[in-house]
């Protein structure tokens, strides 16, 4: 809007011309605070100086206002609107809101018709773009009598008590009354005979059962929030969070409670694991091996072999046949003797099942909590207003530390300076070689980190192979360690070299640096990963052939884990407090080494992707993630207590969450659903061990039970007709992805159309406001020119020679495009105009 | 707080808390905008600030607090208020004034030179970063 504006200062009549008319500056007369507000823009408008250009007297014609202006004549002058002006302007509707408890209760009252109405959305016929047709649609309050707030209030009971118990309770909650008062209005609304029980006297049984009631409800109600608020104390961690977030922040609580999160998620894998394969097979089990079991020494904690592979901890263990059946399979030919009484448990199906349910459970949460967390934390428009963002939203109330609230400053400070900074730099373009540059230094540091990744994952082949060349014996199982020490000594040193190459190359924005280092850190990651599933199912299974290699992979993947764990404690060991100590005592910095964020939570989703791929071989390894996690936090939580201080960069929290539990459904859940599937479909199982050890697929455990069905007859079960119409046709797979499709794109049209009305809202807002100014204006005009013309402040004022009135004019006559408000002119804000 | 004493000294009581906006919270919640704040006052103040309220519910409040001068809109005045409390006065009076203006241009919707509730709620309805901030754990 760079209209030019024209501007003339009214020099005013001075306080005493009002001398028989109540003057603004009577308190008892004006609000308060618009005696203040008049009394600062006196102020600054004295000392400052507006940078007006004066017109001429009786001049016409606008003249352009450009950046040369002259002062202010005379501090002496004040700007005052009439009396009048002032009462109608305190008493609009958008200052008394909030100011008293009446129209809050009054705003509250109209919300709640409205919400009985269910009219939530403004109705656009009316907004048209061409005219100004805002205020002929707003429905004013048109009766001049005002309610008195006490029928309000009433009124306001009445309608809490039509409207359903969780709505009444949520607008309870974000009425900015306080805590009594809300208790009072619940219990108001709560019993609707309240105000009719003191008229009961004739009604005798009636006022004792509905006492009886509504007390039984209360008490009810009450022990319900009894329960909530022992559930709420009895949350692990409570005090160990707040110790954190109060001298770390937000930032660096995310990640404990990410890992509150993952701990969460394993819980919810390991349940249906254990009630119905690990718990059934621990009760019937299977007959024992020849040969005697190896004896227990120390290094079966750490290689899973060894005592522990005979045990239900892998899938070798358990049996192909029906559990618990009924009639004994004959021995020599005779008849069938009754073994036990109880459910058959076929126990390859309830495998197949028990862990396809278990991922599907872990599926369904995952994309809620993902898509509840991005609804939280992604809005339309977020990207715009960084700077109102960091003013109002950056402090963090929870921090408590002195030390911490003093770094909180100094991060507020210098994100400010950066963003200043930014913005600066963005108005001076670079140069051509600059950019060159630039692009250069960037093309050569990732080409860098990905040979880096390229180089790890061939040394990752490459042992492998190795590994395979060379069969290990049993009695060297120490030796089986060798790839998963190398594979994490790669995962630990080449984030190092990442960290490194990034220092290079020098980002603008520091969330972008946080967002390529992820990226780096993830892409090597999952890639060593998938080098090494290839060598599981592609390379092993050949070179296991007549051996139990679903064991070996279960085995292998328990020696990931747990090698996992003890290289973090390494990190945390050797990267903190050693850090610490030497940049203390070396390098006599009083700066302690900062947490990484970033990287602790790569580790964690890199940890619960090796879970997820050892669920099927090794049913019993989210029950070790679970404790790896436990002894995580307590290792992570005193080593940041003892060595480490919260990042200096800004990290927005509830954004990089979002990242940080996109990454875990998409990257590596969805890794090991893939690597699940592939095994389960088109991987042979060994022919020796395990619960699906004579068929050609997994997956054919299911089909041979769906042909028993059908065989037994179509009246035994729908499941036959199902299977054969709906899995194994493919038409209804199409069908629901063409579905899906439609859906997603009806859900891309709809948020298109939201943003457009977005615009169009905000168009509508910014018009209002110059309605306002205009026709504050025009009052203010009015009024003048009754006082001018009325006898009382005609003789008074000798100092009226030159007036220069304040006036807005824009350049088209009649739209007045204004960008002040009604008592001053912001001096700073005259410029961009 | 570690130590054994029983009465605080005003000294003692500031070092403890750090919060650049104690006065301003303390005055918002308190009946008569003096600071001092009864029982229910008290409980106003931490129900508010609790995980559980509403993001309007803070908003409005967080609005209050920012408006130093009490006169409902977030004026220029104020704002340069809040960014020497969180800088603790360490920018430029420039820089202030700058950043003032950026977010003026930024959140301001009707272009009156000033922070009505409304603006300042559609401005937080963009931070998602908000309910955790505005939140103190018990």
């Amino acid at each position: 809007m760079a209209q030019p504006l024209n501007f003339v200062l009214n020099v005013a009549e001075t306080p005493e011309d009002h001398g028989q008319e109540p003057s603004p500056y009577d308190e008892s007369e004006v609000h308060d605070s618009f005696h203040q507000l008049i009394q600062e823009q006196s102020q600054w408008v004295a000392e400052e100086g507006l940078e007006l250009q004066q017109r001429e007297p009786g001049a016409g014609g606008p003249e352009t206002s450009g950046s040369g202006q002259q002062a202010l004549p005379g501090p002496e002058d004040a700007l005052v609107h009439s009396t009048a002006t002032l009462r109608i302007l305190a008493s609009m509707p958008s200052r008394t809101i909030g100011r008293s408890r009446g129209a809050v209760i009054c705003q509250y009252y109209n919300r709640s018709v409205r919400l009985r109405r269910r009219v939530s959305r403004p109705e656009l016929k009316g907004v048209g773009r061409s005219a100004r047709p805002s205020l002929r649609l707003y429905d004013l309050e048109l009766d001049p009598a005002a309610l008195q707030e006490e029928e309000k209030r009433f009124l306001l009971v009445k309608e809490l008590q039509g409207l359903p118990v969780a709505q009444r309770d949520h607008m309870l909650r974000g009425m900015p009354l306080g805590l009594a008062e809300k208790r009072c209005l619940r219990e108001e609304s709560q019993t609707p005979t309240g105000k009719q029980r003191g008229r009961q006297g004739p009604r005798g049984l009636f006022p004792c059962c509905g006492r009886l009631r509504d007390a039984c409800v209360l008490a009810l109600h009450s022990l319900g929030l009894g329960l909530l608020a022992g559930l709420h104390a009895l949350r692990p961690w409570r005090y160990a969070l707040k110790q954190i977030g109060g001298q770390f922040g937000s930032s660096v609580l995310s990640y404990f409670l990410f890992l509150k999160t993952l701990l969460a998620f394993n819980a919810l894998l390991l349940l249906p694991l254990l009630a119905f394969i690990v718990g059934v097979q621990a009760a019937f089990p299977p007959p024992a091996p020849p040969g005697s079991a190896p004896s227990f020494t120390g290094l079966e904690l750490l290689t899973g072999g060894g005592r522990f592979t005979h045990t239900v901890m892998y899938y070798g263990y358990y049996s192909n046949s029906t559990l618990n059946q009924p009639c004994a399979p004959p021995l020599a030919g005779g008849q069938c003797s009754r073994e036990a009484a109880g459910l058959p448990y076929s126990m390859p199906l309830a495998y197949l099942f028990t862990v396809g349910l278990a991922f599907f459970i872990t599926c369904i949460t995952l994309v809620y909590s993902m898509s509840h967390s991005f609804g939280e934390s992604y809005r339309v428009g977020s990207t715009s207003g960084v700077h109102a963002v960091t003013v109002f939203c950056s402090w963090d109330h929870k921090v408590t530390q002195r030390r911490a609230s003093r770094l909180q400053h100094d991060n507020i400070r210098t994100h400010l300076k950066e963003l200043l900074a930014e913005w600066q730099r963005r108005r001076g373009s670079r140069s051509a070689c600059g950019r060159l540059r630039w692009v250069a230094v960037r093309g050569l540091v990732w080409l860098l980190s990905l040979g880096t990744t390229l180089g790890c994952t061939v040394a990752v082949y490459a042992f492998s192979e190795l590994m395979i060349k060379s069969p290990v014996s049993a009695e060297q199982e120490g030796a089986l360690l060798a790839l998963p020490v190398v594979v994490c000594l790669l995962n630990l040193g080449a984030p190092y070299l990442f960290r490194c190459l990034a220092a290079l190359e020098r980002h603008d924005s520091p969330v972008l640096e946080v967002y390529v280092a992820v990226c780096r850190n993830l892409i090597l990651k999952m890639v060593i990963l998938g080098i090494l599933c290839y060598h599981w199912l592609g390379r092993r299974v050949g070179a296991l052939k007549d051996q139990c290699w679903e064991n070996f992979v279960g085995q292998e993947l328990y020696r990931l884990v747990v090698l996992d764990f003890i290289f973090v404690l390494l990190d945390t060991l050797f990267g903190e407090l050693v850090w610490r100590l030497i940049s203390e005592k070396q390098l006599k910095r009083r700066e302690k080494p900062e947490f990484d964020i970033a990287g602790n939570v790569l580790e964690l989703i890199y940890g619960q992707t090796l879970t997820w791929l050892g669920v099927l071989f090794s049913p019993l390894l989210p029950a070790i993630q679970i404790v790896k996690l436990l002894l995580v936090f307590y290792v992570k939580k005193t080593s940041l207590m003892a060595n480490c201080q919260a990042p200096r960069r800004p990290w927005l929290a509830s954004h990089m969450s979002t990242v940080f539990i996109t990454l875990l459904c998409f990257p590596s859940f969805l890794g090991a659903a893939i690597f699940l599937c592939f095994a389960v479909w088109r991987v042979k199982p060994s022919s020796t061990c395990g619960p699906f050890r004579n068929l050609d697929s997994m997956y054919e455990a299911g089909k041979v039970w769906v042909r028993h069905l059908e065989e037994a007859g179509p009246r035994v079960s729908w499941l036959p007709w199902v299977h054969r119409y709906l899995v194994e046709n493919t038409f209804p797979v199409y069908l629901v992805s063409a579905l899906l499709l439609a859906v997603i794109y009806l859900h891309i049209q709809v948020v298109k159309g939201q943003r457009r009305v977005i615009c169009l809202l905000k168009e509508q807002i910014s018009n209002e406001g110059e309605d306002k100014v205009f026709l504050i204006n025009k009052l203010h005009s009015v009024y003048e020119r009754k006082e001018r013309s009325s006898p009382v402040g005609t003789d008074a004022s000798p100092g009226l020679s030159s007036p220069s009135r304040l006036e807005l004019e824009g350049g088209q006559p009649g739209l007045p495009s204004a960008r002040t408000h009604c008592c001053a002119v912001y001096p700073h804000r005259v410029d961009n105009l | 707080m570690g130590n054994k004493q029983t009465v605080f000294t005003h000294e003692q009581l500031e070092t403890y808390q750090d919060n650049p906006f104690r006065q301003r919270i303390a005055q918002v919640f308190s009946e008569d905008g003096d600071g001092h704040m009864t029982l229910d006052n008290f409980l106003d103040m931490f129900s508010v600030m609790s995980e559980m309220a509403p993001r309007d519910l803070k908003a409005y409040y967080a609005f209050k607090i920012y408006d130093f001068n009490n006169d409902g809109y977030i004026c220029a005045w104020d704002l340069e208020q809040t960014v020497t409390k969180l800088t603790r006065g360490e920018l430029s009076a420039e820089e202030v004034s700058l950043v003032c203006e950026k977010v003026l241009d930024e959140a301001d919707g009707d272009h009156d030179g000033r922070l009505s509730l409304e603006d300042f709620q559609n401005m937080i309805l963009r931070a998602p970063d908000f309910l955790s901030t505005f939140h103190i754990r018990i």
